[in-house]
């Protein structure tokens, strides 16, 4: 038996906007650039809306009509989805329409893709919590499966989010961690007692993902009978093919004239054709299959780059320098109580702004390029430092605020003592009258 | 070869390029005659035949020539009218330039060659009349325009001997995409017959320990910005005032460093008194050598704001020796290194920006200085002579 277990990530992070440091103090909306630049958040969700979410789903459901064996699994970021309400509520409909049919899971994440994990154990607890709300607002499901920000796993966060009550965690299939053995099964982390490891089978993945539309590479074109045959390989050595990958592979990173849509639309009859073969999600996966195995990750890995760890979001100075300035705010971002400065500190720590800065294939000009919407790792730097400059301006201001209302309440009160002994006046009233309002704001 | 300047006589990049040139194209087995048009001293390259064109010509004239590689014909009045009577060879500038190219007939009749090769529009003269004798192909090698010198506003009679030598010739090398857009463009040349070599550099004049420079000044927490270039309005330095000016609006613990002489500074000077800066901003001179080493390496960030540079030499310089580059757009450099802040000269707002980054964050700093010297590695006068020989090759071979 080979059950094909699919899970797409969808994530567009808040890009910021060119923000020059004589901005700071000014201008406190870093996300709204309305330019013809792939900075233009709401530029480029309407157009990989068109391209790839509205036509996708359209097709997944028509799949789902078609054939009630299939099944897939999402995993939707909480910045996704709050961009899906504020620009494009047609999206949200077809994707809420595509969990009504009950055989799509929805995945557990952090809120905000963030590295929270790595930086501040509570921040990511916090988000975990923020997204599950998220979902079950949207969708009026609980996930019951957690993956983290761009794959990202290690030992730690298996036994962590064990604790937090998570059946299963997804992880990449590494070489070097796997050696021998294959990623077509269940595995445990050293340590856990329920939870289930699935790993990413990275070979079939990336055939879809990447080499789809190579010419130079052997296997082109791709067909959904080959792609069928392969996953039927497995039969015998392995009982589940985890396909992850980016739900923009559809359309946006494969184009349409590839023929990416066909090829999804033929590859699940394709698969079902042969008898022993079925589709999972998977919460069913884990349910399914025991785990065979440890998959012992003492170090991280993701599923970012040939290197598949963190040096695509850490690994120049420019990028350790802005990750530990943002989790160094915490405390006083908490401490000001103020919503707004919460929510832009936690936009921030999207790890897609990390990956902008990315310096490591940039003389190259590859995929970190295609990715970038800044001209240089520099550029996306320097606008992230001078957004924390202002950050941490309205912090500090908040703050004076704070102590200047508490300054204002021992004044109150003793002029309220001394007004007390003495005939009320006018004037009280002309002085509570007059702080009240900052109180009030505060 | 036809130049006009050479190490330790040069004012600028063009003495450094053809040195450097040069000495790695004898490394590849090509053999230089290098002419220069006045007997200077200290010429001692064992890898280079140095031929002076006014040895030649009877009357050894031991002093400073007029023909100066950055001339304008109004400076070249000025001087005129300056120099003691038996300095001069040369009514005007023309004449000057002229009385070069009679020379180099004689030169191109006693030096056996196989290509002759003109650096600059004052050796072209020269590298025609040698031509014209020898019959051998001509190359004439770009490093700046009269377009660039002069901010757009050419002087007539440079811009025909430019013109003049760019048609003459066999085959051109600009030192830039920038330059051979500026030559196509301007010149009426046809794109394919101009070749674009990048100039490099020798890594291993940067490697040596120094002492340190402006170490009370670093020591006090204050951060070094550094301009080095001619002090002309092709290097933009008027930008680099304006930019200080922006920058200490915000952050006045900066020190801002202009290291280089030329026609404006005087004008440079008065700027940056007018505008309040004059404990903000210092002013070192022409500078070489390692003192040029050691203001490299004091410096946080190497700005060259220049309004045209077909190349920039300094930039890669400042790269070899760790720090990191801010340069503008148009400039050839740019088309090499990757791992640089790049700035329109006139955006000032965006200068400051760059600038303020670097040097309150190290992390910026860090990774623009290293990954900048790395990226310079491969940026060489071997690299470049290289590209030369088969250029030497290609049109020896098509002249049989």
């Amino acid at each position: 038996m080979t059950s094909v277990c699919f899970y797409f990530q969808v994530h567009q992070p808040f890009r910021i906007k060119k923000y020059r440091i004589f901005d700071v103090g000014h201008d406190h909306h870093y996300f709204n650039d309305k330019s013809d630049r792939d900075i233009n958040n709401e530029k480029i969700l309407h157009k990989v809306a068109n391209k790839c979410y509205l036509p996708t789903n359209k097709l997944m459901l028509e799949l789902l009509e078609k054939h009630p064996e299939f099944k897939i699994a999402y995993s939707f970021s909480g910045v996704f989805l709050d961009q899906l309400e504020e620009f494009s509520p047609e999206t949200l409909v077809s994707f809420q329409k595509l969990v009504k049919t009950g055989r799509v899971e929805i995945l557990e994440e952090t809120y905000y893709h963030s590295l929270a994990f790595l930086y501040s154990k509570d921040e990511f607890v916090r988000q975990v919590e923020l997204h599950r709300a998220k979902i079950k607002k949207l969708f009026g499901v609980t996930p019951k499966v957690f993956r983290n920000t761009e794959l990202i796993y290690n030992n730690e966060l298996a036994n962590f989010v064990e604790g937090m009550g998570y059946k299963a965690i997804l992880a990449e299939g590494a070489d070097n961690l796997l050696g021998w053995r294959s990623p077509n099964f269940a595995y445990r982390s050293p340590g856990t007692t329920t939870i289930k490891t699935l790993l990413k089978n990275y070979k079939l993945s990336d055939d879809i993902a990447f080499r789809f539309s190579s010419k130079s590479w052997t296997e082109w074109p791709l067909t959904s009978e080959k792609f069928a045959n392969w996953v039927n390989e497995v039969n015998g050595n392995g009982n589940l093919v985890n396909l992850f990958m980016d739900y923009e592979t559809f359309g946006e990173h494969q184009w349409e004239d590839t023929g990416i849509f066909e090829f999804l639309r033929a590859l699940p009859g394709a698969i079902l054709k042969h008898p022993d073969n079925e589709f999972i999600t998977p919460t069913e996966a884990v349910a399914k299959y025991p785990a065979v195995g440890e998959y012992d990750a003492h170090n991280f890995v993701s599923w970012a780059d040939v290197e598949r760890d963190l040096s695509a979001w850490l690994s120049n100075s420019m990028q350790h320098e802005a990750i530990n300035n943002i989790y160094a705010l915490e405390a006083d971002v908490f401490a000001t109580g103020d919503a707004k400065i919460i929510e832009d500190w936690r936009k921030l720590q999207t790890s897609d702004h990390f990956y902008y800065m990315c310096t490591k294939w940039f003389a190259d000009g590859d995929v970190h390029k295609y990715f970038n919407p800044y001209d240089t790792p520099y550029e996306a730097f320097i606008a992230y430092n001078n957004v924390l400059h202002d950050l941490r301006l309205r912090i500090a201001d908040r703050k004076t605020k704070r102590v200047q209302s508490k300054k204002d309440v021992v004044v109150k009160k003793k002029v309220a003592k001394k007004v007390a002994n003495r005939a009320p006046t006018v004037h009280v009233k002309k002085v509570s009258g007059k702080k009240a309002p900052k109180i009030a704001k505060k | 070869m036809f130049g006009w300047e050479f190490p330790p006589h040069n004012s600028g990049g063009l003495g450094t390029a053809c040195y450097g040139l040069t000495k790695s194209l004898t490394k590849s087995n090509v053999s230089v005659t290098f002419v220069l048009p006045k007997k200077l001293g200290g010429l001692n390259h064992d890898f280079l035949k140095i031929v002076f064109a006014n040895i030649r010509n009877i009357k050894i004239r031991g002093v400073t020539s007029l023909i100066h590689p950055y001339i304008t014909s109004e400076l070249y009045d000025e001087y005129l009218l300056k120099a003691p009577e038996h300095q001069l060879y040369g009514l005007n500038l023309f004449d000057e330039v002229r009385r070069y190219g009679l020379q180099a007939r004689l030169i191109a009749a006693e030096e056996p060659h196989d290509v002759i090769h003109a650096h600059d529009w004052l050796s072209f003269r020269a590298g025609i009349e040698a031509k014209r004798i020898s019959g051998k192909p001509l190359i004439v090698h770009v490093h700046a325009t009269e377009f660039d010198r002069t901010g757009g506003k050419p002087n007539q009679f440079i811009y025909d001997e430019e013109r003049r030598g760019l048609h003459a010739a066999d085959c051109i090398i600009a030192v830039s995409q920038l330059t051979k857009n500026v030559i196509v463009e301007h010149y009426g040349i046809e794109p394919s017959r101009v070749m674009v070599v990048h100039n490099g550099i020798d890594h291993k004049d940067f490697r040596h320990a120094l002492p340190p420079a402006l170490k009370n000044v670093r020591e006090s927490g204050k951060k070094v910005v550094l301009f080095v270039g001619r002090i002309t309005i092709q290097k933009g330095p008027d930008y680099f005032i304006k930019v200080a000016k922006r920058v200490l609006e915000l952050d006045p613990s900066v020190l801002f460093v202009v290291s280089g002489s030329g026609d404006m500074e005087h004008q440079i000077i008065r700027l940056a008194s007018d505008m309040g800066l004059g404990d903000k901003i210092i002013f070192a001179g022409f500078v070489r050598g390692d003192e040029l080493l050691k203001l490299y390496r004091a410096a946080d960030l190497f700005v060259m704001p220049s309004v045209s540079e077909p190349f920039g030499l300094t930039a890669l310089e400042a790269l070899a020796n760790g720090t990191p580059i801010l340069v503008s757009k148009q400039s050839g450099v740019s088309e090499v290194v990757t791992h640089a802040l790049k700035s329109d000269f006139w955006d000032i707002d965006d200068m400051a920006d760059k600038i303020l980054n670097v040097v309150s964050s190290r992390g910026l700093h860090d990774t623009l200085g290293e990954l900048g010297s790395t990226d310079v590695e491969h940026v060489t006068w071997e690299s470049a002579a290289g590209k030369c020989t088969q250029i030497y090759r290609d049109i020896i071979n098509s002249a049989k």
